[in-house]
């Protein structure tokens, strides 16, 4: 069977146990999220921290169609990134806290998150400054031919960045594996990204480089994987960059600091209400591919892993003051 | 022995590299069809085609970045970028992520990536085209700096920046590429960090990197006429930086001067002067004395943008200043 | 389980908040996520959410309290859990007292290490360089010390400004001093008094370009005419070598009044006032305190002036102006036998009379050799202000009025 007809035969059985662990990941980046917005009221997180509550179908619906060495090159709202790839909460937990058993040895914190093995290339904290990098690694595979495609998550606040437009044009021209996903939540931290934008339909921008591109409900998780799949497809055939735009909505401020003077709280209750994790969990309820005792039973599951990372961050040494030159050069040969 | 110019020098080793390593890919505007805006990458699309020697559009931030991404993915790419005029593009990308990129991931990532660009004024480019601002990347940890002065140490500093795991920041002077000098044909390297004396002398130090080492030389031969003798070292590299053979020469000395093209105040003379001060403090007969560009955006008239650049005359008027 | 309710940090540079309203009350039910209470920080107002759920067992502090970010103000436990320690708080100490009982972590940032730099230079000094620093070099060429002889006390052994100092040779002597130990600085620090002659003595040296005269004088009238005094005085007042010298000087000074100057940023000001330096030997060193006002003073005067002066010095209870006010300076050590003093110019003074004691010696008298009672003194006068030819006549003067003695009673 060609990958083609054999993706298309999975498709018709829904495998339940995949469809559970979906959800499941989606309630783990939630959990994780609440549970670092606590952490970060206590004090045991500092600087910035960007949750991600309410996108958690975009994070999961995209990444679950990538192949294990496949890359993602992610900005600073990446924590759902990281564990919709898999990466495990206790290492980020203890990356939030700054702990040298965390994902970058405490030398990166919320906004720069690596995991290589993984394929989870960060983490960047500059708006549109990480694209470029997503193009060079798509240079490489291409080159290398080892069919390993690049899904570069952005936001709306991207979008109008010189780095945004660079990165389109050269992976078309260079027809690189990247798929372009741009979490639409709406909101470039306070700004409305219809305010700021000449062409706020994000996903028409990328015709301007010959790039095919769709919209997609961010807060269905079936449509973004469906989605996702088409554009993963579409790269990994050597046709060049694919652009996708998942419309989607921040449960929480842009970080801890925001106040939200910018957006009114009918807003906020009117995209609540679809809470993709519940609209997803009633679509699998209803279809019967999950019981009630099984999602508590996901819940609990979840609820051990979280505060299981809780404790082994907490109780993980922090880097040593020694240390403080190691890693600005890799000594080689 | 061959004697060869700089800009051949570089153009050699370049294809040495696309020869010998599959993972080296060249990046750049207008370095293929056109053979290189200095010419050095001339004949290398014809020879390894468009897959390795590829031209790209006027997107200095895009194709640093993307030559970070590709190193990120196990290429090792060499992006030249016209001028350092035109790296200010892609401060954000060299700044931000090569630098940052093996600290910031608890030394998961590396990027041996090799970024050339071409630097100096003197050419009545005017102030948009005239930088010299090897200083400003010196400043970044992370970073390696690299400022030959000559075809040898142009070969064989190139050499050792293709094979760093780290970025390398590989800085050419625009007068330097028509300099001819003798280039062995056996294989060699010149490792970072090791300073070079080119002229040796005990009445002065007189401290250099590219363009500034051959106007010290000049100026060491005029004030060798009048009895005095300068030692000339040429830094090589800026980071990481031999400060340790200038102090040896300086305690010898007793006296130092430091050259360079950049503007002075806040330069990386400024820096050298500092560590020459902390290391030599008891061996020095006078203050380190700095000759600079002058802190002015480069004119175009001819006579003002000499006056804005260093000369031998300065250098030796700070030299017969200390004695 | 018990989950403290805390002031939350929500933004990197929030350091309190304050309560604006608590939304449960005590006993309330809470579930994980539910509002409880309102604050408010510097930025804006914010709610804060339960993160477990269970009941709201306490309320630690009132509505209207600004605390600090990390306190406990709540706790919210199951009914069965023991919160007896937390307990509310009123004031300030109190709060403090509770955020300890509380377990509050403090924040503590990291020490940051130097950069291990390459281990420090030692490098010993070169044949013919002597390690100094610029401070020192330039002091040592100030007061001619040679370099190569200081011992210094500076890191790696650097001779500093410090070492100069300590190791000042006196200018005249070819031998140099030997190397002051280390251990010199530990030595006894000059009293503030030895500290004050040095300095001023330097500055005069330094800036005064000295000369002197000296003249050999003929005591022989005056010290009759003084025992003549002191015996009809009869114990009232006792009349001293050095009172009559005072006197001369003082008349002498009336008619040379150029010498009565002090040199004040860079000109020579004539006083008008008499006040004689006289030199009183203390145990911390000699000063030369002035009798204020010579040229209105008897002999008597000056005698009663001088002793209660030289009282006054030793016990610390001079005036300030006859510390400082001295216009002219007698300097007398005749009483140790000193032949000749050639003395300094106490700044800003410009000229000091060194005087030396009074001897018995043969001379020749209309062809006879007779004894006589001679007297040497010295003139150091500054060479900015008078020159050799008015010193002599100046000490001319003095002489007339030592050998002829009879003036000095008006």
């Amino acid at each position: 069977m060609t990958t083609r007809a054999r993706s298309r035969a999975v498709r018709k059985q829904p495998d339940r146990g995949q469809l559970a662990d979906l959800l499941r990941r989606m309630m783990l980046i939630r959990r994780f999220e609440e549970k670092a917005a606590e952490m970060y009221a206590r004090r045991k997180i500092g600087g910035f921290l960007h949750l991600y509550i309410g996108q958690e179908a975009v994070a999961v619906g995209a990444i679950s169609t990538l192949g294990p060495s496949d890359y993602i090159v992610s900005h600073y709202r990446e924590h759902g990134h990281a564990l919709a790839r898999g990466l495990e909460p206790g290492p980020l937990m203890a990356e939030l806290f700054g702990r040298a058993t965390g994902v970058s040895r405490g030398r990166g914190g919320s906004m720069h998150l690596f995991d290589v093995k993984r394929g989870f290339m960060g983490g960047y904290a500059i708006v549109g400054g990480h694209m470029p990098l997503a193009v060079g690694l798509a240079l490489a595979s291409s080159y290398l031919k080892n069919g390993r495609i690049v899904l570069n998550i952005f936001g709306d606040g991207a979008v109008n960045q010189g780095e945004f437009h660079e990165s389109l044009n050269l992976a078309s021209v260079w027809k690189l594996p990247v798929v372009f996903l741009c979490e639409n939540n709406l909101y470039g931290m306070g700004t409305d990204v219809r305010r700021v934008s000449a062409e706020p339909e994000i996903h028409k921008r990328a015709c301007g480089y010959n790039i095919p591109a769709e919209r997609v409900d961010g807060m269905d998780l079936l449509a973004v994987r469906e989605a996702a799949r088409r554009a993963v497809e579409w790269a990994r055939g050597g046709k060049g960059p694919y652009f996708l735009e998942a419309v989607t909505y921040r449960f929480r401020g842009h970080s801890m600091a925001d106040p939200e003077f910018y957006r009114d709280k009918a807003e906020v209750e009117r995209w609540k209400a679809q809470d993709p994790i519940l609209r997803y969990r009633r679509h699998l309820e209803g279809e019967g591919l999950i019981s009630e005792k099984e999602t508590r039973s996901l819940e609990e599951g979840v609820e051990a892993a979280i505060n299981e990372a809780v404790r082994f961050a907490d109780e993980s040494p922090e880097p040593p003051p020694e240390a403080l030159y190691e890693y600005v050069y890799k000594e080689g040969k | 022995m061959a004697e060869i110019t700089f800009r051949e020098a570089l153009r050699q080793t370049l294809r040495e590299a696309l020869l010998g390593d599959e993972r080296v890919v060249l990046m750049g505007e207008d370095i293929g069809a056109y053979g290189g805006s200095y010419g050095v990458t001339r004949g290398l699309l014809e020879e390894f085609g468009p897959d390795r020697v590829r031209d790209t559009p006027i997107s200095e931030s895009a194709v640093v970045g993307a030559g970070i991404g590709a190193a990120m993915g196990g290429l090792r790419p060499v992006v030249e970028l016209m001028t350092i005029n035109f790296s200010f593009l892609a401060f954000d990308q060299i700044i931000n992520n090569a630098s940052k990129l093996h600290y910031m991931s608890g030394g998961q990532i590396s990027v041996p990536l090799v970024v050339r660009m071409a630097s100096g004024g003197g050419s009545q480019l005017s102030s948009q085209h005239s930088h010299s601002l090897e200083g400003w990347y010196a400043h970044v940890p992370g970073l390696k700096v690299v400022v030959p002065a000559t075809p040898y140490d142009a070969r064989g500093l190139l050499k050792t920046a293709l094979r760093d795991e780290n970025p390398v920041i590989f800085i050419e002077h625009t007068a330097l590429y028509a300099m001819k000098g003798e280039v062995p044909e056996e294989e060699y390297r010149v490792p970072f960090g090791q300073a070079s004396v080119h002229r040796p002398g005990r009445d002065v130090t007189i401290v250099g990197y590219s363009g500034s080492v051959h106007q010290s030389l000049r100026a060491a031969a005029m004030l060798a006429e009048e009895g005095l003798e300068a030692e000339v070292i040429d830094l090589r590299t800026l980071r990481p930086l031999d400060i340790d053979t200038v102090v040896e020469s300086v305690k010898k000395t007793n006296r130092a001067v430091v050259v360079e093209d950049d503007w002075r105040t806040g330069g990386f003379a400024g820096e050298i002067s500092s560590l020459i001060q902390e290391r030599a403090f008891d061996y020095l007969d006078a203050p380190v004395a700095r000759v600079c560009g002058a802190d002015v955006p480069m004119p175009y008239n001819k006579r003002l943008e000499t006056a804005a650049l260093p000369s031998e005359e300065q250098i030796v008027q700070a030299v017969k200043g200390m004695s | 389980m018990i989950s403290e309710v805390v002031m939350p940090q929500m933004g990197a540079d929030m350091q309190e908040g304050t309560i604006l309203r608590w939304l449960k009350r005590e006993g309330d039910p809470v579930r994980r996520g539910e509002i409880i209470a309102e604050i408010e920080t510097d930025k804006a107002n914010v709610e804060i959410e339960a993160y477990e759920s269970g009941v709201l067992r306490r309320i630690l502090l009132p509505e209207g309290t600004t605390v600090p970010v990390g306190q406990v103000i709540a706790v919210i436990a199951a009914p069965e859990d023991d919160i007896s320690r937390y307990l509310p708080v009123r004031q300030a100490g109190e709060r403090e007292a509770a955020a300890a009982a509380a377990g509050v972590a403090a924040h503590k940032p990291a020490a940051v290490p130097e950069r291990p730099a390459a281990a420090a230079e030692a490098p010993p000094a070169e044949a013919g360089r002597v390690r100094a620093s610029p401070a020192a070099r330039r002091l040592a060429g100030e007061m001619g010390v040679n370099l190569s002889r200081v011992q210094g006390t500076g890191p790696d052994g650097r001779i500093l400004r410090r070492d100069i100092e300590a190791a000042k040779a006196p200018v005249a002597e070819a031998v140099p001093p030997a190397a002051v130990p280390a251990e010199a600085a530990a030595a006894p620090a000059m009293s503030r008094m030895r500290q004050a002659i040095a300095r001023r003595m330097t500055q005069s040296k330094r800036e005064a370009p000295h000369y002197y005269l000296t003249m050999d004088i003929d005591m022989t009238e005056a010290e009759r005419l003084r025992r003549q005094l002191n015996e009809a005085a009869e114990g009232e007042v006792h009349i001293s070598v050095n009172d009559v010298i005072v006197k001369a000087v003082a008349r002498a000074l009336r008619r040379h009044p150029i010498f009565n100057s002090w040199f004040v940023d860079g000109q020579a000001q004539q006083q008008q006032a008499l006040n004689i330096g006289v030199a009183v030997a203390l145990e911390e060193g000699l000063i030369a305190p002035a009798i204020l006002d010579c040229g209105q003073k008897s002999l008597a005067d000056i005698a009663r002036a001088g002793r209660d002066l030289a009282e006054r010095a030793r016990s610390g209870v001079l005036k300030a102006e006859e510390y400082s006010g001295a216009t002219f300076t007698v300097s007398n050590l005749g009483m140790f036998k000193v032949e000749t003093l050639i003395a300094i110019i106490p700044p800003p003074q410009t000229a000091i009379l060194g005087v030396g004691a009074v001897r018995k010696v043969p001379a020749v008298q209309d062809g006879e050799i007779v004894v006589r009672e001679r007297m040497k003194v010295a003139l150091s006068a500054d060479h900015r202000v008078t020159d050799g030819a008015l010193g002599a006549r100046f000490l001319a003067e003095i002489r007339n009025f030592l050998e002829n003695p009879i003036s000095l009673l008006v």
